[in-house]
């Protein structure tokens, strides 16, 4: 790939922007409220983007490209089932609960409804995460602007970290979020001519059609398989990704896509900075519509590099191969940014990748110094200090961040085994997180004791799984079956799904048992902390499309529809 | 008062619409080649400054109706 003076002109002018949207925000970045929440003030359509937009970085582009060569149409499982229902859930019936209690974050939604200790292992395993996750997403940035434009891994690391960490010391969460709009609107712009150029030169949709049927021939499978969905989770062995549809709703569609949109502080974070408690819980609903129409942006190229490449039809599009001999499915985005895209757009697609890496950084980085600020250090290191204090605190923690996210992309680059093991351990602690979230919110008998119990007993549960377990083909250790081998599992993808359904049943379980055994809280402490207890916001005297529970059914009719014309 | 964020967003896609554009206008057809002969970097330049525009003029709008307001 080879830019010209104007693609570094494009490029320069947005980070010339995204740096001076933060020295613009510094003017009205005076509070600790303002550093880590906007100051409460963002409207809701600005919130809605940048939700979707902080899930958005560019593995995600770059890894839902891929698995749409990899698994065709039925990659949208993703969107459709994996995110949109959990976002409807968390706007009409979860945001009541976050945004009234006035918790600063969800941690300390955990301090309000059970106690400390629940608070505490909740913040500390979330902050270690969010550093490793904006280290890997530098990592991979280096690694891609390596192929592509051979910049050293030192050079994208130090660029990428220098104007995360401006924008954000400056304008704190604002500063992010605007960003994320912005980045959300680049990406729109910047990939949608590859998915416009990439179906002409195929032949337009029937071109498409033709060619992935003859993928899934060649790969032995029915000839819908690459463009069906749920047709073809009778059984594991009827589609490429192995599942089958037990798995697929309950573990995906169920306990980790709840446990991801619902509990995720790097998204609701967006939510509680929104400007009124119906701007929050429309936030996710307004998020859910774009999200609905991704996978005509991100996956739908992969489906037609794979068609390219196996079917021809779409002039020299060949995805290159790995040193095993397999496909390299990563290249989607890269083959095709330098196949279709002239000097100048090319810029533009360069840009939207760059932008993506940097706001999956900076989405981590605020809910890091969020996090450590008000659930570590106010918590446990200095309860009272005055709010300029915290300020303070938190722009050094910023800073902090950001060099421990550089030591993990270093760590990464070195030792690729320990990131595949922090991972497996990230899935491990997250997968029985969205049982105790339901119960705290909806049964107001759970206690802290329940709670805090059931977390360890769903970590632990995870992690008996996944040792197991194993799948077809893998050898046994990361992939599993470190301790056994009781049971095989026909793909990778389907463990995760039943790991996480098990995590989430056997939180459930010992929190209502030890919950039973212990202590009930006062109830009168949880009002507005649990459904039973809490009057309903009432959105009646508001039009209609402004209320959540008209807009969330909207949405989910919309994916249902989705579902249905992609059977 | 906050920035309005409809005013960085339009300035941004304004000014990349207008650098597209202009370098496809002067690219010629060589440019095109790899687009399957469109010249994409003038459509597209254009489709970005005009949704920049249009950006903008929500921002002024916005504008001019909180500033006439009493304070």
């Amino acid at each position: 790939m080879h830019p010209r003076a104007i693609d570094w002109v494009i490029m320069g002018v947005y980070f010339a922007f995204v740096l001076g949207i933060g020295v613009a925000l510094k003017r009205t970045t005076r509070t600790s409220t303002d550093f880590f929440l906007s100051g409460r003030s963002i409207p809701a359509w600005i919130a809605g983007l940048a939700f979707i937009s902080a899930n958005l970085g560019a593995q995600e582009v770059i890894g839902m490209a891929a698995s749409g060569a990899k698994y065709g149409m039925a990659t949208s499982q993703f969107y459709w089932v994996g995110a949109i229902p959990a976002m409807v859930f968390l706007g009409v019936f979860m945001m009541p609960f976050y945004y009234g209690s006035r918790a600063r974050s969800v941690p300390e939604y955990l301090r309000l409804r059970f106690d400390e200790k629940t608070r505490t292992l909740n913040a500390i395993s979330f902050a270690v995460m969010t550093v490793f996750s904006s280290g890997i997403s530098m990592y991979a940035m280096a690694l891609l602007l390596k192929l592509l434009l051979g910049w050293g891994f030192g050079t994208s690391v130090a660029l990428s970290a220098l104007i995360v960490l401006v924008y954000i010391f400056l304008g704190g969460l604002t500063s992010a979020i605007y960003n994320e709009v912005l980045q959300f609107f680049l990406i729109v712009f910047g990939f949608a001519p590859l998915t416009l150029l990439g179906l002409k030169d195929i032949g337009g949709w029937h071109g498409l059609v033709a060619g992935l049927e003859a993928v899934s021939v060649s790969r032995g499978f029915s000839p819908h398989a690459w463009l069906g969905t749920w047709s073809l989770m009778g059984s594991p062995k009827d589609n490429p990704m192995g599942v089958e549809w037990f798995g697929m709703a309950m573990g995906l569609g169920f306990v980790l896509s709840f446990g991801y949109w619902c509990t995720d502080f790097l998204v609701v974070q967006r939510a509680l900075a929104a400007d009124s408690m119906d701007a929050a819980r429309r936030t996710p609903l307004i998020a859910a519509v774009p999200k609905m129409l991704f996978p005509f942006l991100v996956i739908l190229p992969g489906m037609i590099a794979i068609a390219a490449t196996v079917h021809g039809g779409a002039g020299s599009l060949q995805l290159p191969h790995k040193a095993d001999g397999s496909l390299n499915y990563d290249m989607v985005i890269p083959l095709m940014l330098g196949r279709y895209f002239p000097s100048g757009l090319l810029g533009l697609g360069l840009t939207a990748l760059m932008a993506s890496f940097m706001t999956g950084m900076a989405g981590n980085v605020t809910a890091f110094n969020t996090v450590w600020t008000y659930d570590i250090y106010q918590a446990h290191i200095l309860p009272r200090a005055s709010d300029y204090h915290y300020l303070v605190v938190g722009r050094i923690a910023t800073v902090a961040g950001i060099g421990l996210s550089i030591g993990a992309a270093y760590l990464t680059s070195r030792f690729s085994d320990i990131m595949d093991l922090l991972q497996l351990l990230f899935a491990f602690v997250n997968a029985p997180l969205f049982a105790t979230f339901l119960l705290g919110m909806f049964w107001k008998r759970a206690s802290g004791h329940g709670a805090f119990a059931g977390l360890i007993a769903g970590t632990a549960a995870a992690a008996l799984h996944q040792g197991l377990t194993i799948p077809a083909g893998a050898q046994r250790g990361i992939k599993g079956g470190w301790i056994a081998v009781l049971h095989h599992y026909p793909s990778l993808m389907a463990q995760n799904f039943w790991t996480a359904i098990w995590a989430f049943s056997a939180c459930l379980l010992v929190t209502v048992l030890v919950s039973l055994a212990t202590c009930a809280r006062d109830e009168r402490e949880l009002v507005g902390l649990v459904y039973s207890l809490t009057e309903r916001p009432r959105a009646m005297n508001r039009p209609w499309y402004a209320r959540p529970a008209v807009l969330g059914a909207l949405v989910l009719l919309g994916a249902l529809a989705l579902n249905l014309l992609f059977w | 008062m906050r920035l309005d964020i409809r005013i960085p967003i339009g300035a941004l896609f304004a000014v990349l619409g207008t650098l597209l554009a202009g370098y496809g206008l002067a690219g010629g057809p060589a440019l095109a080649q790899r687009s399957l002969g469109i010249d994409i970097d003038l459509w597209w330049g254009l489709v970005m400054l005009a949704f920049g525009a249009l950006m903008l003029w929500l921002a002024w709008r916005a504008g001019r109706g909180s500033s006439g307001g009493p304070p």
